[in-house]
């Protein structure tokens, strides 16, 4: 079996496998995109995709650069209006996974995509901001976090919460009312992540195949917990590697 | 009634300066073509309301239309940044340019609010994140029911709103259909309107799912075809992913943006 994959490949593996068949995920766009395309194609064919354009039930033959691509609409069980699928279909809990990115995530799971830097007046960077995240991140049953892993993305607090994921520690969602349970899993290029039950702080609890704890604790800008009985997770199979290669080269 | 008018008679009848100006289209059916009319004509002072400001309001802003934006999502679908809200942010070039920062849940449903005669919409949003800190017109509510803590956004009612649809007949009845996004809610939300088309035809054919605005609630059509390029219109054309993946070269330099602007209005150089 051909073991040659990058780290790139093999997080958007990891991060489809969460997918189960008969799932519903709200997909955001780019490498959440990525894995749960190539989760339907893979391993879950029942997995319905959700996207903020309107598009429930899309099933797109390649990846969408944005998330209204035609593609997505032609393939999909309904196509319903914007404020529709944030009202009739998010908002109630009626979403199992929501799929998200981010610019800057914190140990509690906060996601920033608004601004780099302390004055939201006066940023370093300003960010996209906002879009469906904040909504996606209270309302679906869990939230799955996938990014490249760096001391710059993940940081001991974010500059900016805009999607809430655990605050300030376990039981802050709960305090706040907030219905999902929030990010449950975090897939970067060099392994997972998962809150802790206790703490709800983010502690690593697989390392990809090759990589060196070390690695993983040097690209995490807090210092990273690691799980008594940490994993490896199990290389890409040759059919994965092919299914992705060719969602890519679609 | 709508009236038919061309793009250029469109923009300069109903769009002013100070105007709070609603362009929509949620990747399909952004209306470009009418975004680089109001460029052409020099409009000054408007307030930008989008929820997606992507390349289109990168113009805008760029070529220093907008005083201000209110919007969910400021970037370059699938590409990356957008350059040129980030130079008015961060830079205030050409010109400061304030913002008013939302959710996407937060602007369909002020659009919602505006489109129902509404002075506010009602729902479970924001909480636990730093927008309502930023963002004026994001206030906690109190359910009178259930006692619970929900969020309230005022209406957005824009003095004008412009968007883009596959096709209307000579009377002025608009058909559009695919990702229709919250063009609807953004039409009623509007005092004046402005479509422009693919095409006016002698007759709509009905169509399973379309959008059909009557006319008598669109101000004027402009037939204006591929006005939604380079994003698509179902049916028409597809979206141009390579022309998004080219503004990230145009946008990123001010010298760059400057030459496209010049020749946008035609001016030598």
């Amino acid at each position: 079996m051909s073991t040659d994959y990058t780290a790139d490949e093999m997080m958007s593996i990891a991060a489809a496998r969460a997918l189960g068949d008969g799932m519903s995920c709200f997909v955001g766009i780019g490498l959440p995109s990525k894995a749960a395309n190539l989760a339907r194609r893979a391993h879950a064919p029942n997995l319905t995709l959700i996207y903020e354009s309107g598009c429930l039930g899309a099933k797109p033959s390649h990846l969408p650069l944005s998330i209204g691509d035609g593609e997505l609409a032609d393939t999909a069980d309904a196509v319903v209006s914007v404020p529709e699928v944030f009202n009739y279909w998010l908002q109630p809990g009626r979403i199992d996974v929501g799929f998200l990115g981010a610019a800057q995530l914190d140990k509690f799971g906060n996601i920033n995509t608004t601004v780099i830097g302390s004055d939201y007046h006066d940023p370093k960077v300003r960010l996209p901001g906002a879009g469906g995240a904040p909504e996606i991140a209270a309302s679906c049953g869990e939230v799955f976090i996938v990014l490249r892993q760096s001391p710059r993305a993940f940081v001991e607090k974010v500059d900016f919460v805009t999607s809430f994921g655990h605050g300030t520690g376990k039981g802050d969602r709960e305090k706040l009312g907030l219905p999902g349970k929030g990010p449950t899993l975090v897939v970067t290029d060099l392994g997972l992540m998962r809150p802790d039950p206790e703490t709800a702080e983010l502690t690593l609890t697989e390392l990809h195949p090759g990589v060196e704890l070390d690695q993983a604790v040097k690209a995490t800008g807090w210092t990273l917990k690691v799980a008594d009985d940490l994993k490896v997770t199990p290389a890409p199979t040759e059919q994965e590697l092919t299914v992705l290669r060719e969602l890519e080269k679609a | 009634m709508a009236e038919l008018l061309s793009l250029e008679e469109a923009v300069g009848r109903l769009v002013h300066d100070g105007d709070t100006v609603a362009l929509e289209g949620f990747t399909h059916l952004i209306p470009v073509a009418a975004g680089q009319e109001i460029i052409r004509q020099g409009r000054r002072g408007l307030t930008l309301v989008r929820m997606t400001p992507d390349i289109v309001y990168d113009q805008l802003i760029g070529a220093g239309c907008a005083s201000k934006l209110v919007f969910s999502w400021g970037g370059n679908p699938g590409v990356g940044s957008l350059h040129r809200f980030r130079d008015a942010v961060q830079h205030d070039w050409p010109v400061p340019l304030e913002i008013e920062e939302h959710s996407h849940a937060g602007m369909a449903n002020r659009y919602v609010a505006g489109a129902s005669g509404l002075p506010f919409a009602v729902l479970r949003g924001y909480t636990g994140t730093d927008l309502p800190a930023q963002t004026e017109t994001i206030r906690p509510i109190t359910c009178p029911f259930t006692g619970e803590r929900l969020t309230a956004v005022p209406a957005l009612n824009p003095d004008v709103t412009i968007v883009h649809a596959q096709r209307a007949d000579r009377s002025g009845n608009v058909q559009m259909w695919g990702i229709t996004g919250v063009q609807k809610e953004a039409v009623l939300a509007a005092k004046r309107s402005i479509v422009t088309v693919e095409e006016i035809v002698d007759e709509l054919e009905p169509r399973p799912g379309a959008v059909v605005l009557p006319a008598w609630v669109v101000s004027a059509v402009a037939e204006v075809p591929g006005g939604a390029k380079p994003s698509y219109a179902a049916g028409y054309y597809e979206r141009d992913n390579s022309a998004y993946q080219a503004w990230d070269e145009i946008g990123r330099d001010r010298e760059e943006f400057t030459k496209w602007l010049n020749e946008l209005k035609g001016v030598k150089a």
